[in-house]
């Protein structure tokens, strides 16, 4: 059946501002964008002004948990291995790509190694004729350089980005925050910021050796930002990727203890945070993901260290990331193009912008309405957000995953 | 900078901000979580309160009835012998019903949450509950649970502010004012709660404090709370008024931070040619229990002229009754404290 989103303001991949057009759909794909007007046979859906944009495609979160997702207006995640058990095998990774099918299109990442140990190769073949699109390391960065330049080497032969976790894990051991002056004060054990840049600059002399495309999943300060902007000078095959809460908050979100400012890599200095910022507006960072990870209170209502860490980011990715748009650091194209259209061209998917022949994956926003993030009404499966009362802006008003409203 | 060292509302005339504003409370707080955030005459009132105490502690029947028929409970979830006894005599001598929890051995180990022990604490109705556990902000994440008072005596890395009061009231009854004075503290830094609470308390004071350890016992960014960082010991002491050492943990000093415990005396250890170059009538303190040999020499520990160790712990107890019975006040109606 073919479907009219007329009256709207569309956002066209490559362009900078958005255009009223009318855009067609047939069956779970795009058929045609054009400021034709709706027929008869086509069932009108009038978006009264709306902006038509991509439906949000979220590269690494820890969860499926699909009300915050389709409150975000995400279409698509894509699952860290790091479940229980471990995504470790094809059968685990067949299982994980149908969970929220037809509504939500969760594709599964392969883990690197076996229980993710960092030791052993996973069967990532197999993985990959069972659905997964590329392979990640988890939560941990694999260690030994030596299985490390293997991994690439394989993902490489098998055509298969690598999603890396980067810290060097013999500085992190034991660490719940960044040094610096807030984890003095409050007596937590810290690691230096410079270990995410060691973990970079290793991996970007593996990429160097394997020609493998590793996307780093979260870089979160300035100096892994500098060696990623040289990396991609030399026109390595990197990207990477960061999250709201590494841009709009600094480790001063830990004081008084609060848990669900404990993330992973942790929340660092206001330094870093506004060389993240920098990093979008000069477009060395390529991705914005949620991290999604909802935690409940067995996990976070804990003294500060034995707290787990991740924050619950689905319902906010949206409304945070409109803050670039609106202070200016990029626009609206762009922000689409951190949101959906690079996740899925990393995880290569035939979705993510609003191009003729994509899936017609789609969401409806209303830019301007106001609304405040709080912890205790989120439709996610917790509520552990360390944005509690912010006010924000820009809320998904519909939702279409291949042409069909949720 | 005077400070105003009795605690009491200033006269006219005086200086505002290190002196207790004219209407407002003498301790405005419910719990006792740590020095930061405290006031100078909010740490001065404690100290001034403490000075019965000891008076108290020093005659044949130490006892005073204040606490009556007030349960505190000693909630200790780290092994501790010197502070669970000093705030037990504490609680007893102000007539309290004390009881300790030693839940290193018990309920938790059976994976019941911290919140859920701090829940059945309350529910118990304790007056006053005293609080050590080996996780920085463990002891903030009970307090907010709980209906009474609640006294860190100890939150992993964090702080321990009863140390610091005891330390600070040592330093004022021996040496007067503590505002100008040159106090450096030498050891574990990193790890060390004690050295927290003494470098807020002691800044907050108006002291100029030093620190002093190998660099990987220093933690970063100390610049910004106010101390000047050292890694010679000898240019630490230089000229102090009070020399206050940290006990390293044995698990430390074996080759994880510290090559071997006589590579740490040869480098850090207070001996009495070291503390020469401080100030001829320098205090020698130590929260204890020392590691005699290691960051200490037994000469200058049992040395009654110097080392004011002994009189730390006497210090303890008056300045944690002083604690229980201001936290107290509201709840047992005391007049002026609504």
């Amino acid at each position: 059946m073919k479907q009219i989103f007329s009256n709207a303001q569309v956002l066209i991949p490559g362009e900078k501002a958005t255009r009223p057009l009318n855009v067609v759909t047939d069956g779970d794909r795009i058929a045609s964008i054009s400021d034709q007007a709706p027929s008869q046979d086509q069932k009108n859906i009038d978006c009264k002004g709306a902006i038509l944009a991509p439906g949000i495609i979220d590269l690494g979160v820890f969860a499926i948990d699909k009300p915050a997702f389709h409150y975000g207006g995400v279409t698509r995640a894509a699952l860290m291995p790091d479940q229980s058990p471990v995504l470790d095998l094809p059968a685990m990774i067949k299982h994980n790509a149908s969970e929220g099918k037809p509504d939500l299109w969760s594709h599964p990442l392969a883990a690197a190694t076996k229980g993710l140990g960092g030791t052993e190769l996973a069967e990532i073949g197999l993985m990959k004729q069972a659905g997964a699109r590329a392979v990640a390391t988890g939560r941990n960065w694999i260690a030994d350089s030596g299985i490390m330049l293997k991994l690439l080497h394989y993902c490489r032969s098998l055509d298969m980005p690598v999603i890396v976790h980067s810290e060097d894990s013999g500085l992190t051991r034991g660490a719940v925050a960044t040094a610096g002056e807030t984890a003095t004060r409050l007596g937590l054990s810290s690691a230096p910021a410079s270990a995410e840049a060691l973990a970079i600059a290793r991996d970007i002399a593996l990429v160097r050796e394997s020609g493998a495309h590793v996307h780093f999943r979260q870089v979160t300060t300035a100096q892994g930002l500098d060696l990623i902007r040289q990396a991609k000078s030399d026109r390595l095959p990197v990207t990477c990727g960061v999250t709201p809460a590494h841009l709009f908050l600094s480790d001063i979100a830990i004081s008084d203890f609060r848990t669900f400012a404990k993330l992973s890599p942790p929340l660092r200095s206001e330094e870093d945070r506004l060389a993240c910022l920098e990093a979008i507006k000069d477009g060395t960072i390529d991705v914005i993901s949620s991290g999604h990870d909802p935690r409940g209170p067995e996990d976070k209502r804990l003294p500060f260290a034995e707290a787990e860490s991740g924050m619950a980011g689905a319902e906010t990715l949206l409304a945070l990331s409109l803050n670039l748009v609106r202070d200016g650091l990029i626009n609206l194209s762009r922000l689409f193009e951190l949101l959906s259209a690079t996740p899925a061209r990393i995880l290569g998917l035939e979705a993510g912008q609003i191009t003729k022949g994509f899936e017609a994956d789609l969401i409806l926003i209303d830019l301007e309405a106001p609304w405040q993030v709080d912890t205790r009404k989120m439709t996610a499966a917790a509520g552990n957000t360390p944005f509690d009362k912010l006010p924000v802006q820009g809320r998904v008003r519909a939702i279409y995953k291949g042409g069909k409203a949720l | 900078m005077t400070i105003d060292q009795t605690g009491s509302p200033p006269t006219t005339g005086q200086t505002a901000g290190h002196q207790f504003p004219a209407g407002s409370d003498a301790f405005p707080h419910r719990h006792l979580l740590g020095i930061a955030g405290l006031q100078p005459w909010e740490i001065l009132f404690l100290l001034k309160e403490a000075e019965q105490w000891v008076d108290l502690n020093r005659k044949s029947i130490k006892h005073s009835g204040r606490l009556d028929g007030l349960t505190v409970i000693n909630a200790f979830f780290e092994n501790s012998t010197r502070t669970l006894l000093s705030f037990e005599i504490a609680g007893k001598r102000m007539g309290a019903d004390v009881v300790n929890m030693h839940a290193a051995q018990s309920s938790v180990k059976k994976g019941e949450t911290l919140i859920d022990t701090a829940v059945t604490l309350n529910a118990m109705r304790a007056d006053a509950i005293v609080i050590r556990h080996a996780s920085s902000g463990a002891v903030q994440l009970i307090a907010d649970k709980v209906d009474c008072p609640v006294l860190n005596a100890g939150d992993g890395s964090h702080e321990h502010p009863t140390q610091a009061l005891l330390d600070a009231l040592t330093i004022q009854r021996r040496k007067g004012d503590i505002s100008g004075l040159t106090v450096t503290i030498c050891g574990d830094v990193m790890h060390s709660r004690v050295a927290r609470s003494n470098i807020y308390c002691l800044t907050t004071l108006g002291a100029k404090v030093r620190v002093c350890a190998p660099t990987s016992l220093l933690p970063t960014a100390l610049d910004r709370m106010n101390v000047e960082a050292f890694s010679n010991f000898d240019q630490a002491l230089e000229g102090a008024d009070v020399v206050m050492m940290l006990r390293l943990q044995s698990e430390r000093m074996n080759g994880d931070f510290i090559p071997s415990p006589r590579e740490f005396h040869h480098l850090y250890g207070l001996t009495r040619e070291r503390l020469a170059v401080a100030k001829p009538d320098a205090l020698v303190m130590h929260p204890g229990p020392m590691n005699r040999g290691v960051e200490i020499s037994s000469d200058i520990a049992d040395d009654p002229d110097r080392s004011t160790i002994t009189e730390q712990v006497e210090m303890g107890v008056a300045v944690r009754m002083a604690c229980l019975d201001v936290l107290t006040r509201r709840s047992r109606g005391v007049k002026g404290w609504s």
